[in-house]
């Protein structure tokens, strides 16, 4: 008898122990991906479904203005962010792969924005930015530089919206490449001083390739975390046009869109089709990184 | 051990103000009154204005800020606690157990990391209105209580953390599955266990997007309260950064206590918060 529990609890138990992250992540998690297809497909509002439309929601989306210039904005803003954010991160990876007095500090100090929420800041970014009020303003004054409002214009927006976005990551990616920094050999820096090689030749000819797989780690997160961009902008908007970006829709990005779409206009066909355009971007946009990230890999 | 170069803690102390900075700038403004935000020098020191901006916080209508931080820390609780159980459990199991369909259940775990939340959230927000969840706590709950990620993590340290021999040795014993996972393996986990507390304690409070969609302003979450703020009081600075304080002090807490296992996490694991 005892023999007989053994053999069960050694059998079943596995699967015991895995079942609930497959039922509650099957509930909340697959089933919803997998119905927003269905839902795409049909006319679909707060009611609830008012027939199947086909292609039609994808259709109306080719076509749309709207969505367009989400795209574009979300593009423009994601390399706006991630180029800055992972270049910055690299050089400062490297001034703190060195070894000197208080690292410790260093390290907590460049990652601290990663303990404020992205809504935190938002909203401190967007006094920041301030037409009248903000420092960013008050400090190009100085330099006789008349101010910007930041949150009128694409590019200006933009650009501010980037700038959270790198505060915020910077740190983060730079532990990133310490830690595959520091997996590097040492004997291959002392072949190169050996040979000659100046600090800044042995940077890019040793380190940057060798921490490519960390490198490429960061390309694709940032990338898809850039994709999926949206408490930044909604909170730097305020007021009533957040959820569009701004009066012209000048920084809205498409999960703003996806969001407006199904959860202020209530259309939740239209809005499933968004949905799969910002998987299908993430899709594409990851294979072109892993692409780029290979065959530059592939010249050092 | 080589002399380090002055030009390299500039650098370096340069990257540190500019990181610290909007943190600094938040308790400055928190602590001012409105009059003097916009001014020329700015004020670069905190002022007295605090417990009055904190008052005015609380007080302030539609935000429902202190309900907000009450959710979120039952929220982040709730959802940390069983995310690193439910983690460790099935992370035990992927690594240490053996059964049939195990390297197939593998990917299709690994594959679902992939997927954007934007994807799921209108059906998820339909199973919640058909639940009779929306604007109720469970439905910011309840979806998140495992991660996929959280039980990849746990698997790869439960791979390193746990030897083979000390399973083998409580069956030996007559252990059953459950108790060797409770009393052996739990405590090896313990130290990858924390840094994924951590993280999903983090990433939970910080949540914002699927609160916005699914609770409404009279019962929010501490990010939407902010958002709340933001679109009400969008000119009141000192209240703002009042609130954007006092939702951040959990974190900084977390942050001081724990910066070290954090930095390593994310230097062991790579892992997005």
């Amino acid at each position: 008898m005892t023999r007989l529990l053994d053999r069960l609890d050694k059998v079943a138990s596995p699967y015991l122990f895995i079942a609930p992250f497959f039922v509650i992540f099957g509930i909340f998690g697959l089933f919803p991906v997998g119905y927003t297809a269905w839902v795409s497909l049909h006319a679909w509002d707060i009611s609830g479904a008012q027939g199947f439309v086909g292609l039609d929601n994808f259709v109306t989306l080719f076509g749309d203005p709207n969505f367009w210039n989400a795209i574009v904005n979300t593009l423009g803003m994601l390399i706006l962010s991630t180029v800055p954010q992972l270049v910055i991160a690299l050089i400062l990876a490297n001034a703190l792969n060195q070894r000197m007095r208080g690292l410790v500090f260093y390290r907590l100090g460049v990652l601290a924005p990663i303990v404020t929420s992205v809504a935190a800041v938002g909203i401190v970014f967007s006094q920041i930015f301030d037409r009248d009020a903000g420092l960013v303003n008050g400090m190009l004054h100085l330099v006789g530089v008349p101010p910007i409002d930041w949150h009128a214009d694409k590019w200006s927006s933009w650009i501010a919206i980037s700038t959270m976005v790198s505060w915020r990551w910077i740190g983060y990616n730079a532990l990133i490449y310490l830690a595959a920094m520091q997996a590097v050999p040492r004997d291959l820096y002392e072949a190169a001083e050996i040979d000659g090689a100046t600090k800044a030749r042995q940077f890019w000819a040793i380190t940057v390739p060798m921490i490519r797989p960390a490198v490429l780690f960061t390309v694709i997160v940032s990338t898809i975390g850039g994709t999926q961009l949206f408490t930044e902008p909604l909170i730097f908007g305020q007021g009533g046009f957040a959820i569009s970006g701004g009066s012209l829709r000048q920084f809205q990005t498409v999960s703003m869109y996806m969001f407006e779409k199904a959860f202020r206009d209530f259309d939740y066909g239209y809005g499933s089709a968004v949905a799969w355009m910002i998987f299908v971007l993430i899709m594409l946009l990851t294979l072109i990184n892993f692409l780029l990230t290979r065959h530059w890999g592939g010249r050092a | 051990m080589r002399k380090s170069h002055p030009l390299l803690h500039a650098v370096l102390l340069i990257a540190v103000a500019l990181s610290a900075f909007p943190l600094y700038w938040l308790f400055v403004v928190a602590t001012r009154t409105n009059d003097v935000i916009g001014d020329w020098p700015p004020p670069l020191l905190p002022g007295g204005n605090l417990t009055d901006n904190l008052r005015r916080l609380f007080g302030a209508e539609d935000a429902h800020f202190m309900l907000g931080m009450a959710n979120s820390a039952i929220a982040s609780f709730a959802v940390t606690v069983a995310v690193v159980f439910f983690s460790s459990m099935a992370g035990f199991a992927f690594s240490k157990l053996r059964f049939r369909g195990r390297d197939g259940l593998l990917v299709v775990l690994l594959a679902t990391m992939m997927i954007p939340v934007q994807m799921g959230i209108i059906p998820l927000y339909m199973i919640m209105v058909r639940l009779g969840w929306q604007n109720r706590l469970q439905a910011v709950i309840v979806p998140f209580l495992v991660s996929a990620f959280g039980v990849f993590l746990m698997r790869q340290y439960a791979e390193r953390a746990v030897p083979d021999e000390l399973i083998e040795s409580a069956r030996v014993d007559g252990g059953t599955t459950f108790r060797i996972f409770w009393s052996v393996v739990l405590p090896a986990l313990r130290p990858g266990a924390a840094v994924l507390g951590l993280f999903t304690f983090m990433a939970t409070w910080n949540e914002f997007l699927w609160p916005l969609a699914v609770l409404e302003a009279d019962n929010p979450t501490v990010q939407f309260s902010l958002n709340q703020l933001s679109t009400t009081y969008y000119t009141d600075y000192t209240l703002m950064f009042a609130g954007v304080l006092v939702a951040t002090l959990p974190l900084l807490f977390v942050f001081i206590l724990f910066g070290r296992q954090i930095i390593g996490g994310i230097m062991d694991g790579a892992v997005k918060a």
